[in-house]
């Protein structure tokens, strides 16, 4: 059946990406990251949807072009990425297995429960301590806030819940 | 094209004026923060402000259909054809006049991008509802930095002050609509800007209360950037931003 094919193909779109990561924080696919929505065969030509972080964010004409690459040298010529801006990209999208490795990666993970609202439970990344401070609203990219622990004293950024 | 077709083109372009001169603006500032943390801020913030333009500018294109693309329309216009409010394109001042500047711009889109994520047009809404969540951000910050500044030291608190009184009227044109935007607001695609009036001030009434700050004299407004009349400062921005397109048609990084 056509259907079937085309599911067998998709997964192994899906496989074939899985290997993408996210230029700036190389430790999250971006299927981790939740920024892969969908793919799609259509007449020959793969269709790949991605939603953006952030309005600027310069990483995305990089994750295109790997994208782009990856499935070229997998065979695939005609690609067409799309950006796809609704529903807007939250980090209630980020898989649990992002969130462990981002911690593990020295990058306190978004609370996965209240966006917008109170900061729960966040833990220094090091030492586990929650006496931790903000220090900017803004870290290295515009995804991240900047926060110190109070006990080790060890700046990290903080994955901001969005 | 119809004349609501145009009055989109018009409104898109319009918005996405709007954010790149204030990206632009903020990108200025890019290594003369006031700290590392803050310079990252900053540029951040720009970095929002340039990714609206372009869905903007891109979805102006698509609407306009003559093969212009974002870049075309970002680089490639006279002073007169930018159609932003004036607020956005004034030179960056001091640190105090900047984040002045970002709370009463950052108070206005918190009502207006919320308004148009319920808009009927699936890309502004589309567009609104990335835009919103990095305006909540945008305001917390401004929101905070103008409490520490006004309620600091009298030097800060001089510059702040100074700062809003310089400000306070450009904020009028912010609330009133473009000759072709009631259109848009009767189809339910764009915002009707006559109602956000009153949460705005209600906004920066509190913050600057908070801030030992006292509230400017509304007796002066300045407009017309809807219509293609700037201060003098504009020809300036252009003159940079626009230079390596100007210099090398096409060019590409």
């Amino acid at each position: 059946m056509v259907g079937d094919t085309n599911n067998t193909e998709t997964a192994r779109l899906f496989d074939l990406l899985s290997s993408v990561v996210d230029p700036e924080i190389p430790v999250l696919t971006l299927q981790d990251l939740g920024v892969l929505r969908d793919i799609s065969i259509e007449e020959g030509e793969v269709k790949v949807t991605i939603t953006p972080t952030y309005a600027g964010c310069p990483a995305i004409e990089t994750m295109r072009a790997d994208i782009e690459a990856t499935l070229a040298a997998a065979g695939f010529e005609q690609v067409n990425v799309q950006q796809k801006l609704s529903p807007a990209w939250t980090t209630d999208w980020m898989s649990q297995h992002g969130r462990d490795k981002l911690r593990a990666y020295g990058i306190a993970p978004p609370d996965s429960t209240a966006c917008g609202q109170s900061l729960g439970q966040m833990e220094c990344p090091q030492c586990k301590s929650a006496k931790v401070k903000l220090v900017s609203e803004f870290g290295s990219t515009a995804c991240k806030a900047l926060y110190q622990c109070q006990d080790c004293r060890e700046p990290f950024d903080y994955f901001k819940c969005i | 094209m119809d004349i609501r077709s145009k009055a989109l083109l018009n409104y898109s372009i319009a918005l996405g004026d709007d954010s790149l001169m204030l990206g632009h603006r903020l990108s200025e500032w890019c290594r003369n923060g006031p700290f590392l943390e803050e310079d990252l801020a900053l540029t951040n913030t720009s970095l929002d402000f340039i990714g609206r333009a372009r869905m903007f500018y891109t979805y102006a294109a698509e609407i306009e259909d003559k093969g212009r693309g974002e870049d075309d329309i970002a680089y490639l216009r006279d002073c007169r054809e930018y159609r932003n409010f004036l607020i956005n394109e004034l030179p960056i001042g001091d640190f105090a006049f900047t984040m002045a500047r970002q709370l009463m711009v950052d108070a206005f889109d918190m009502g207006f991008y919320a308004g148009l994520t319920q808009s009927r047009d699936p890309m502004l809404a589309g567009i609104a509802s990335k835009a919103i969540k990095e305006s909540r951000y945008h305001l917390r910050r401004s929101e905070d930095w103008i409490v520490r500044l006004g309620d600091g030291t009298e030097e800060s608190h001089e510059r702040t002050q100074n700062a809003f009184n310089e400000l306070w009227g450009y904020a009028a044109e912010m609330f009133e609509m473009a000759d072709d935007e009631q259109l848009l607001v009767d189809a339910g695609i764009a915002v009707d800007r006559h109602v956000l009036k009153t949460d705005w001030t209600t906004t920066l009434h509190t913050v600057l209360r908070q801030a030992t700050l006292k509230i400017p004299k509304g007796d002066w407004a300045i407009g017309g950037g809807r219509e293609g009349n700037h201060t003098e400062h504009l020809g300036f921005l252009l003159a940079e931003l626009q230079f390596l397109q100007r210099a090398y048609p096409g060019q590409q990084w």
